[in-house]
């Protein structure tokens, strides 16, 4: 019972994580078609500038030994690794991919690939996030559980992730479903030459689109690095790997579709800690995967997406 | 036939006369060129010719390196009771006194076998890889192998660590004649030999240790300028000749139209899973010869690898063999000779592709062939493969790419 109970409260927590980051690969697929794999990247920068400002911050607050900092410290970091996030998917945008809009996609995908190389071996070099592991303190009083059922431990961690991702969820489904600029996404997304015609400025939605996802992704970031607190270099495989299972949960709920991305997310961290709680927890990667072909074979456009009709 | 023949005496020259002038370094450099343009072109077939979208081509690699590596290892064990070269003079790396005076030698026999089963095992998987194509297309057919790359990796990291046991020849141990594993310990009185019995001797269970996340070393180093060479040329003489056959127009038309194709009588799944199949086991054999000239190591084999190959398709042209040539040997070499710049080789080698790929879209030789450029009049704009063909970069998305390469998935 506890076992089960353990895997549930790690699949909700760790689902919300890769919701964030499936997220914006779901958005981005939406309006242009085409797999951003530069995207895991933008994740490793906003853990990896979550954990060094909020080092920095709780330096130079010098609190004594023990205890957590206040509560804006969290914030604070989690809105500037939001923004500086979004300054770089800005930039990536507007110098490699708008370019090549229109291109095959075989070329976006290389250039997906040139930029990531292109973001991990900046972020490599000393001058930024260098090869040495980082450390994020702190920032929660994380001691003592929440409340316990049996012997699983709610601690405030597992709430704070939750209610962040939920949160950001909610400002998410507002802005994309009830809003104009939402709803000129969702025009550009549906038809981007009509919606041209209907006045939408079409690269200026392109350009939100990638902001507002790696925002999301920063928030992924962010809290990854409260959860699990010792960050490795940018061009390490956990984080390609990372990506990759936010990716499949796209793909799972039906890549272009918003709500299937949370869904996706969800079934995919289940499938991990479940198949790691009762089966092999060697290859949870395997079942990752496994989920993700057979969810292909039977749902070819994912468990929410719409089978597209091919017209002659 | 005459070409196989051309490349037969190609091969021996370079492994007669070339390989003697140039250092290990130098040596190793080539052969991994090699290597890679026989990926490159055998994921032509593929990504180029049949314009599907394959990037789990490493996972290729991976099957059919540890299945070769698997058999020339323990057949060695079991025949020599070592995992030492037996090959003749046309296998060895370096010639020294010692080198024996055969040309080809049982080893030779082994490691051709072990290849050629790594290759055939490689096509096998490539033809269960190649069958969801009946339901998925575009980007979906190219998650499917990204995740079978993935699973293969993963697996290979779950095989049981310990390897290289041997037969223990010690006339005065207790464990002579055994199958043991040996290594040494730093002890008080200095380096002391241990040998462990292997705990079961069942082949199949023996076969599983293939070296788990460490990776699988100590194989035999069979690869070879002869070896390599020869294989490039039976590659490169079958993608030319599939290029321009019937079978090969096949292919070519499966990019162009998919939906066209079918209606001129193509079947079309068939030909995307034969292109799989064919790809796959130039691939598995590639990787076989790369088992037996550097060590297996599943933390090299994952996707970023075979993002490297559709690089150098991409960058080639899709669809020209020359070109995957061409950009196998550049992406092998330019990280090499950017090797100067130290900490921003890989940053300039990133900002390379991205500029690349925004000023010259359709790769180094678009669809054609290096000797097409003399016989075409310069000026006149080929037109691109299917996908890439009008590119109207300059205005907003004119077409969607969905729309561009036929249909959305």
């Amino acid at each position: 019972m506890d076992q089960l109970l353990q895997a549930l409260k790690d699949s909700i927590t760790v689902g919300s994580l890769y919701a964030l980051i499936a997220l914006g690969y779901t958005m981005v697929y939406g309006i242009l078609k085409f797999i951003n794999f530069a995207h895991s990247d933008i994740v490793v920068i906003g853990a990896l500038f979550s954990a060094v400002a909020a080092g920095a911050i709780v330096r130079l607050l010098n609190l004594p030994a023990g205890e957590a900092p206040p509560w804006w410290v969290g914030l604070l970091v989690l809105v500037s690794a939001m923004a500086l996030c979004a300054g770089v998917a800005f930039l990536v945008e507007r110098l490699a991919y708008r370019p090549l809009r229109g291109a095959p996609r075989l070329n976006c995908l290389i250039t997906a690939i040139g930029v990531s190389l292109f973001l991990q071996n900046t972020g490599n070099q000393q001058v930024l996030f260098g090869t040495d592991p980082h450390r994020i303190p702190d920032l929660i009083a994380n001691a003592d559980p929440l409340f316990m059922i049996g012997q699983v431990k709610f601690r405030p961690l597992d709430g704070v992730i939750v209610g962040t991702a939920v949160g950001l969820m909610f400002v998410l489904n507002w802005l994309v479903f009830h809003s104009s600029a939402g709803r000129a996404m969702r025009a550009v997304s549906h038809d981007h030459r009509v919606a041209s015609l209907m006045g939408i400025n079409v690269n200026r939605i392109i350009s939100m689109t990638f902001v507002i996802g790696a925002a999301l992704a920063a928030a992924g970031g962010f809290l990854y690095a409260l959860r699990y607190t010792t960050l490795t270099q940018p061009a390490d495989t956990p984080w390609a790997l990372l990506g990759l299972k936010a990716f499949v949960a796209a793909v799972v709920g039906g890549i272009g579709n918003i709500r299937g991305a949370v869904l996706g997310a969800l079934i995919i961290a289940s499938v991990e800690n479940f198949g790691a709680a009762y089966l092999d927890s060697g290859l949870t990667d395997v079942y990752v995967f496994a989920i993700l072909i057979l969810v292909l074979l039977v749902r070819p456009g994912g468990l929410l997406g719409s089978a597209a009709i091919e017209k002659v | 036939m005459v070409p196989l023949l051309v490349g037969l005496a190609l091969a021996v020259i370079a492994q007669l006369f070339l390989a003697p002038q140039l250092n290990a370094y130098d040596a190793g450099l080539v052969l991994n060129v090699g290597i890679n343009i026989i990926l490159a072109v055998s994921l032509t077939i593929v990504n180029g010719f049949t314009g599907q979208f394959s990037i789990g081509h490493a996972g290729f690699l991976a099957v059919g390196g540890y299945v070769a590596g698997a058999i020339t290892y323990y057949t060695s064990i079991a025949i020599w009771g070592n995992a030492e070269t037996h090959g003749g003079l046309l296998s060895s790396q370096s010639l020294n006194a010692d080198t024996p005076v055969w040309y080809l030698a049982r080893g030779d026999v082994l490691f051709a076998v072990a290849v050629l089963s790594g290759g055939i095992v490689a096509a096998g998987v490539g033809y269960l890889v190649g069958l969801p194509s009946l339901r998925l297309r575009g980007d979906y057919l190219a998650i499917v192998t990204l995740g079978f790359g993935e699973i293969v990796r993963v697996l290979i990291q779950q095989t049981s660590p310990t390897a290289k046991p041997q037969i223990l020849r010690l006339a005065d141990h207790p464990l002579d004649g055994q199958l043991v594993y040996r290594w040494t310990e730093r002890t008080p009185e200095g380096l002391k030999t241990i040998y462990t019995a292997v705990d079961d001797t069942s082949p199949l269970r023996l076969v599983t240790r293939l070296g788990g996340s460490l990776g699988f070393a100590d194989t035999p180093d069979y690869t070879s300028f002869f070896w390599v060479t020869l294989a490039v040329v039976i590659t490169l003489v079958v993608a030319f000749r599939v290029k321009y056959s019937t079978f090969g127009r096949a292919f070519l038309s499966i990019r162009e139209d998919e939906i066209a194709s079918e209606a001129m009588g193509v079947d079309t799944t068939k030909y995307k899973v034969r292109a799989f199949v064919l790809a796959a086991f130039f691939a598995g054999v590639a990787g076989g010869l790369y088992a037996h000239f550097k060590s297996m190591n599943p933390n090299e084999i994952g996707f970023a690898r075979s993002f490297d190959f559709v690089i150098m398709v991409v960058l080639g042209g899709l669809g020209s063999i020359s070109g995957a040539t061409i950009a196998a040997i550049i992406v092998t070499l330019l990280p090499e000779w950017l090797r100067f710049l130290e900490d921003y080789r890989m940053i300039i080698w990133s900002l390379a592709l991205i500029l690349m790929m925004i000023f010259r879209p359709s790769g180094l030789l678009g669809v054609r062939e290096v000797w097409d450029l003399w016989l075409k009049p310069a000026g006149k704009k080929p037109a691109g493969p299917g996908s890439g063909g009008a590119v109207g970069r300059s205005d907003p998305p004119a077409q969607s790419p969905a729309a561009a390469s036929g249909g959305t998935p």
